[in-house]
């Protein structure tokens, strides 16, 4: 009888067990399969491990590993500090506060290559707007994407900009969520705004926070669209990170090669985010 | 578990699979419905429809005006379809070819690109066709593979040349540099006088290669057997050394500052707006560009003039030039008799002349007994000797297939003083090898 029972409810599961296995698990193994391959769409060879060989001997490598880690931590670390900042300024009782929750937010809702592009023109040496506005009030503006030594923080500052609003709702809806007899019990005390803030809304909002961290670095690790619509990795190769070396390597016809580059990723992505999840997870209080 | 962590594990799971789908999903889709009208309308009317697929950088006045032209005279209408250039092109046509999906007729690169499609498996083998005789040798062979002619040529050759600014020239009183060392000097006069003695735009990377691969001329000159040697892995950039004095060349430009201050950010409008106007002196360029300073500056084309890019030696002077891109006919196209029509009529004196009437040429065309307007650019003109003297010699992509794809990230780093020209051509020795391991060759 109870065999019946768990074969019946199988039943209902198995058409998205179906498109799981279709969409999603076939082509991560076909991957797997393609990584080790010499592939030209037409036409394939096995070629066991040399793509991966290949993949770790790429020249720009090293600067795509760094700068991907830099980009990472400096964007997720500062969508998390800043967001919580503007989420704590958010939920207090200033005025127009709805109108300025969606001015935080507008950026998010904008198409990346556009917002790419837009910057691109603004962070121009010598006609953008940011450095013509630096030069009334008599600085120098850098040359933003144009130093190889800058280009990767300007791309992250520009990253932060359009990501904190996203944080910012995040972290609001974890502190909505705080039951306001909480901070009476403070005031019963006797606490200041700062003990409420220390003692209440940041052990609770640890939630909230850990999805912030987790999303934002993994959105970090994987970036790709907004470095390659602001220097395509330039100049030379000093803002590659590992999502535009793969491109590149997709765009030169090497589809063994790129596909190679993905199962690294994914394996570097995973490695990274996994421990980081349970660190944080293990923390976390409940309501 | 409370709910709470497992919505946070769903979302985690949710961009793990977004980035396996991100990873897969660039393909993009391009349209290919095509077909299917063309049919239809074949069907309703006795005028038959071919379609044109070609990159949205190359400027298609000419190949319209013909693609007119065989409206009015053969009945045949030519549907343009348009795909994104360079590489993002190149997976286009790949995809399209693969699957089927090709148009009836191809616009493409000519050389090493285009041999890397396999072209006996999906275009028409147009080496008997009675009109190839028009088609000069040396084009035919950048479309053959196996002894057989795929393609026409759809344009003009094109230099890989120096532009230059005659008002500055005559103003500062130089001649055109006949050796690297007369040039630097001009250089250093020009940078004297107040102007940008030479425009870098390495925002749009491409275009930094051009000191490298104009420099080809001179290699070939100095080093015949290189391009063999190196398609075979018996010779490399950074251990050639007339094949790494392209890469010092370009750092050469770097050391003595020769460039614009902000050429990071410079792209190539930017470029032709400060030779056009007279801000700079000198653009190593393709001089397919002047269809573009020309839709700008029409007023200015008088004061452009070219030369090629000087040797060590005043003997050894010739221009490295660029082979049209080819236009071929899909193997699988509806009407192939009528493609082959149009390409006849493409590379026949009707066709040169109402191409040549819609679009000035950037370079000789490499049809037979094709004479160039009166009102050619000037810069073409002073291009011409080098033909007539047969002191030209196509770019390195023309003699071998393998062309690695990060050159114009690492020529920018060598422009910019990021590497030497040391480092540049080692990095470009081991950039290339992905390429020859593609394609199979012999020796890798």
């Amino acid at each position: 009888m109870k065999s019946t029972k768990s074969l019946y409810s199988y039943g209902f599961l198995l058409p998205a067990g179906i498109i799981f296995f279709i969409f999603f698990l076939l082509p991560t193994m076909v991957s797997f399969f393609f990584s080790m391959t010499r592939w030209t769409l037409t036409d394939w060879e096995f070629i066991g491990l040399d793509n991966f060989i290949m993949f770790f001997k790429e020249s720009s490598l090293n600067i795509g590993f760094r700068n991907t880690f830099i980009y990472a931590v400096m964007t997720s670390g500062t969508k998390v500090v800043l967001g919580l900042l503007l989420a704590v300024l958010l939920t207090s009782s200033i005025r127009s506060k709805d109108f300025l929750r969606s001015v935080v937010f507008f950026p998010t809702l904008i198409s990346t290559i556009a917002v790419g592009i837009t910057f691109s023109y603004l962070m121009h040496p010598s006609r953008g707007l940011i450095n013509t506005a630096l030069a009334a009030l008599g600085i120098q503006g850098p040359n933003w994407l144009g130093d190889p030594a800058l280009a990767i923080y300007s791309v992250g500052l520009v990253d932060i900009w359009k990501g904190v609003g996203f944080a910012t709702v995040i972290y609001i809806a974890g502190m909505m969520s705080i039951p306001a007899d909480y901070y009476e019990a403070v005031d019963i005390d006797g606490g200041n705004a700062f003990r409420k803030f220390w003692h209440i809304t940041l052990p609770l909002i640890r939630p909230a926070m850990n999805s912030v961290i987790i999303l934002s670095f993994i959105g970090g690790l994987r970036t790709f669209d907004l470095v390659w619509t602001m220097t395509k990795g330039g100049p030379g190769f000093s803002s590659d990170l590992i999502a535009s070396i793969i491109y590149k390597q997709y765009q030169g016809g090497f589809y063994g090669l790129s596909t190679a580059g993905n199962v690294i990723l994914f394996v570097i992505v995973a490695v990274l985010a996994f421990p980081l999840y349970r660190f944080l997870t293990k923390r976390e209080v409940d309501l | 578990m409370t709910f709470r962590r497992k919505a946070t594990w769903l979302s985690l799971t949710l961009a793990l699979l977004l980035i396996v789908l991100s990873a897969c999903g660039k393909g993009g889709n391009i349209a290919g419905t095509s077909g299917n009208e063309s049919a239809k309308e074949t069907a309703d009317t006795e005028k038959t429809t071919l379609t044109l697929l070609i990159d949205n950088q190359t400027a298609i006045d000419g190949i319209q005006a013909v693609a007119d032209e065989i409206k009015r005279e053969l009945n045949i209408e030519t549907k343009i379809e348009l795909r994104p250039g360079g590489t993002e092109g190149d997976n286009v046509v790949k995809t399209r070819l693969a699957t089927s999906d090709m148009a009836d007729l191809m616009f493409y690169n000519s050389g090493s690109l285009f041999k890397a499609l396999n072209p006996q498996e999906y275009f028409v083998d147009l080496t008997n066709e009675p009109f190839m005789d028009n088609v000069l040798d040396s084009f035919k062979d950048t479309v053959s593979v196996d002894g057989k002619v795929y393609g026409i040529p759809g344009g003009s050759t094109v230099g890989g040349a120096w532009l230059y600014n005659k008002k500055i020239y005559s103003e500062l009183g130089l001649s055109v540099p006949k050796t690297w060392d007369e040039l630097l000097a001009n250089n250093d006069k020009i940078k004297e006088a107040g102007y940008t003695p030479v425009i870098g735009s390495f925002s749009d990377s491409w275009t930094s290669q051009l000191v490298v691969l104009a420099d080809y001329y001179n290699v070939h000159s100095l080093a015949p057997n290189f391009a063999e040697d190196y398609t075979y892995n018996k010779a490399k950039y950074a251990t050639t050394p007339e094949a790494l004095r392209s890469f010092e060349k370009l750092q050469s430009l770097r050391d003595k500052k020769h460039f614009n201050d902000d050429a990071t950010a410079t792209k190539l409008e930017d470029a032709l707006a400060m030779l056009a106007e007279g801000k700079a002196a000198h653009y190593p360029i393709l001089t397919l560009v002047l269809t573009n300073i020309n839709a700008n500056y029409p007023e200015m084309m008088d004061d452009i003039g070219a030369f090629a890019q000087p040797s060590d030696a005043a003997d050894v002077n010739g221009l490295t030039i660029w082979m049209p891109g080819g236009i071929y006919a899909n193997k699988e196209g509806s009407n192939i008799d009528a493609a082959k029509k149009w390409l006849e009529f493409f590379v026949s004196p009707e066709g040169v002349k109402a191409y040549l009437t819609a679009m000035k040429p950037e370079g000789p065309m490499p049809i037979k007994g094709v004479e160039l307007p009166d009102d050619t650019y000037a810069a073409v003109k002073e291009m011409l000797p080098y033909f007539e003297s047969g002191n030209t010699a196509p770019a390195l992509e023309f003699y071998s297939p393998i062309k690695g794809p990060s050159l114009e990230q690492i020529t920018v780093e060598v422009a910019t003083g990021i590497s030497s020209a040391a480092e540049g051509a080692a990095k470009y020795d081991s950039d290339v090898e992905k390429q020859a391991l593609q394609l199979g060759l012999e020796g890798w």
